[in-house]
């Protein structure tokens, strides 16, 4: 059944040339950084930060900001999906990536659920968040992050929807299934493919 | 956490425009006729998809401004370099056709079988259009939660729901506020400016009473104002916000 047209309705924003490639059905480029959060935003100093890896109720490695500060970081350039339709794209972070943390723990973990300050989750699946796919991230273009992005640190998840990339994290929970987060309990997909419109359960 | 059962997938589905209210200016509510509604809660919001001629599509969010049992309505704000916005607010016509699925998040709800602790809603001017779900839910069931609004808008014209947002004032025992944060008709007596932690202070329920917070609006209102709240003692996860960006995309995370 083809959709109903809407007479007098007609695209208003234009994908850069050469970039429509980047961008995922249904979502649009901006230019701003929108903020979206379900609660206030912690606001944690960096000398009471620890990010750790947790299996059940053992921490199996822990670092403070200054050890964290001392892991090699990288500079990551990626395309940003937010499941409420915008898409930025080169954004800029200075990050660690999880394949540098998890080298220093045994494990045989499928998934992970991260945790952050303010009571946030998100479950991901283990082989998205290895092989040079997910960091810890502290910087944005060159400056510390903002609180309201995420600061001190987030998830940086770029190739899933942007919620996955939690804001304030403080470790992940090695895990053998899969276990929803936030997000994911309250309506929204499991995994969030932003290729495949992974937006709401079920999707 | 509950809602954790798997849900089956939200589709599209078509609506019909069964009519069109101006609010301001520049706000529109638009009713629609939606045959598979399967219902919503208070707080909750929509996808809205528009095809044009060409094939070119667009979606995007909108919360729901009607109360669980009612038909579903949105309430748009015309954004100028919007790209749905104008079209909904100024092309629409009655009888038209759209798609739309949903109702869409779990979180930023109310129900007053669930939520009996004093309700405070704090709206920065679009933002407004969730929590009116909340008090019409008020409203439809006879709740007596004691509830609070402060509505921070541009000026009285701008203010969204003006009437219905006085009788729940004077009728329905809701303390309604409005802040004017650029312009005040002559002998206004009410507040004026951005809302502030000592302006909280004066309005909010103290934090002893268990009061649950919902705020919707743009970053830097619910920022101030979150960040107020918390200062004044209320745990983070007794306020709810809802946060619309410069992209005047409403709702998710």
């Amino acid at each position: 059944m083809s959709p109903p047209f809407s007479r007098g309705f007609h695209r208003r924003h234009q994908t850069p040339a050469g970039e429509e490639g980047r961008v995922p059905p249904g979502q649009y480029v901006t230019q701003d950084f929108p903020v979206l959060s379900a609660g206030p935003t912690p606001h944690t100093p960096t000398e009471k930060w620890t990010f750790s890896i947790k299996k059940g109720s053992d921490t199996e490695r822990s670092w403070t900001w200054d050890e964290m500060s001392a892991l090699p970081h990288e500079n990551v350039t990626a395309d940003i999906h937010c499941v409420t339709r915008w898409s930025k794209l080169g954004t800029h972070w200075q990050a660690v990536s999880i394949d540098t943390l998890l080298a220093q723990v045994q494990h045989d973990a499928g998934f992970v659920l991260a945790f952050c300050d303010g009571g946030y989750t998100t479950n991901l699946p283990l082989p998205d968040v290895t092989n040079g796919q997910a960091w810890v991230a502290f910087g944005y273009d060159g400056a510390p992050l903002p609180p309201e992005h995420g600061g001190p640190a987030r998830l940086l998840v770029p190739h899933l929807y942007f919620w996955k990339s939690a804001k304030w994290v403080r470790g992940l929970e090695l895990l053998d299934h899969d276990e929803p987060g936030f997000w994911e309990t309250y309506g929204y997909n499991m995994y969030g493919d932003p290729w495949k419109e992974q937006r709401y359960a079920g999707d | 956490m509950e809602g954790t059962a798997v849900r089956g997938r939200l589709t599209w589905q078509t609506a019909t425009v069964s009519q069109l209210v101006d609010e301001t200016a520049t706000v529109r509510t638009i009713d629609l006729q939606v045959p598979d509604w399967a219902g919503h809660q208070a707080g909750q919001h929509l996808d809205i998809r528009l095809t044009a001629d060409d094939g070119y599509r667009a979606e995007r969010s909108y919360s729901i401004a009607s109360a669980p049992g009612e038909p579903v309505a949105i309430t748009v704000e015309r954004l100028e370099d919007g790209e749905v916005s104008p079209y909904l607010t100024e092309d629409l016509r009655q009888g038209d056709q759209l798609e739309l699925r949903g109702p869409i998040g779990l979180y930023f709800t109310w129900e007053p079988a669930r939520d009996t602790s004093p309700l405070l809603l704090l709206a920065g001017g679009s933002g407004v259009v969730p929590l009116r779900a909340i008090l019409r839910y008020r409203e439809r069931t006879g709740s007596t939660t004691p509830a609070r609004l402060l509505y921070s808008a541009r000026s009285l014209p701008d203010v969204i729901y003006h009437d219905e947002l006085d009788h729940y004032n004077q009728d329905r025992g809701v303390d309604v506020i409005y802040t004017l944060t650029r312009q005040q008709p002559p002998g206004w007596t009410g507040r004026t400016g951005r809302v502030t932690a000592a302006m909280l202070t004066d309005i909010a329920w103290p934090a002893s009473q268990n009061p649950l917070a919902f705020v919707c609006g743009p970053t830097s209102f619910v920022e101030a104002v979150a960040n107020a709240l918390v200062g004044l003692g209320y745990p983070p996860g007794r306020v709810k916000t809802e946060r619309f960006g410069a992209t005047g995309a409403p709702g998710g995370p």
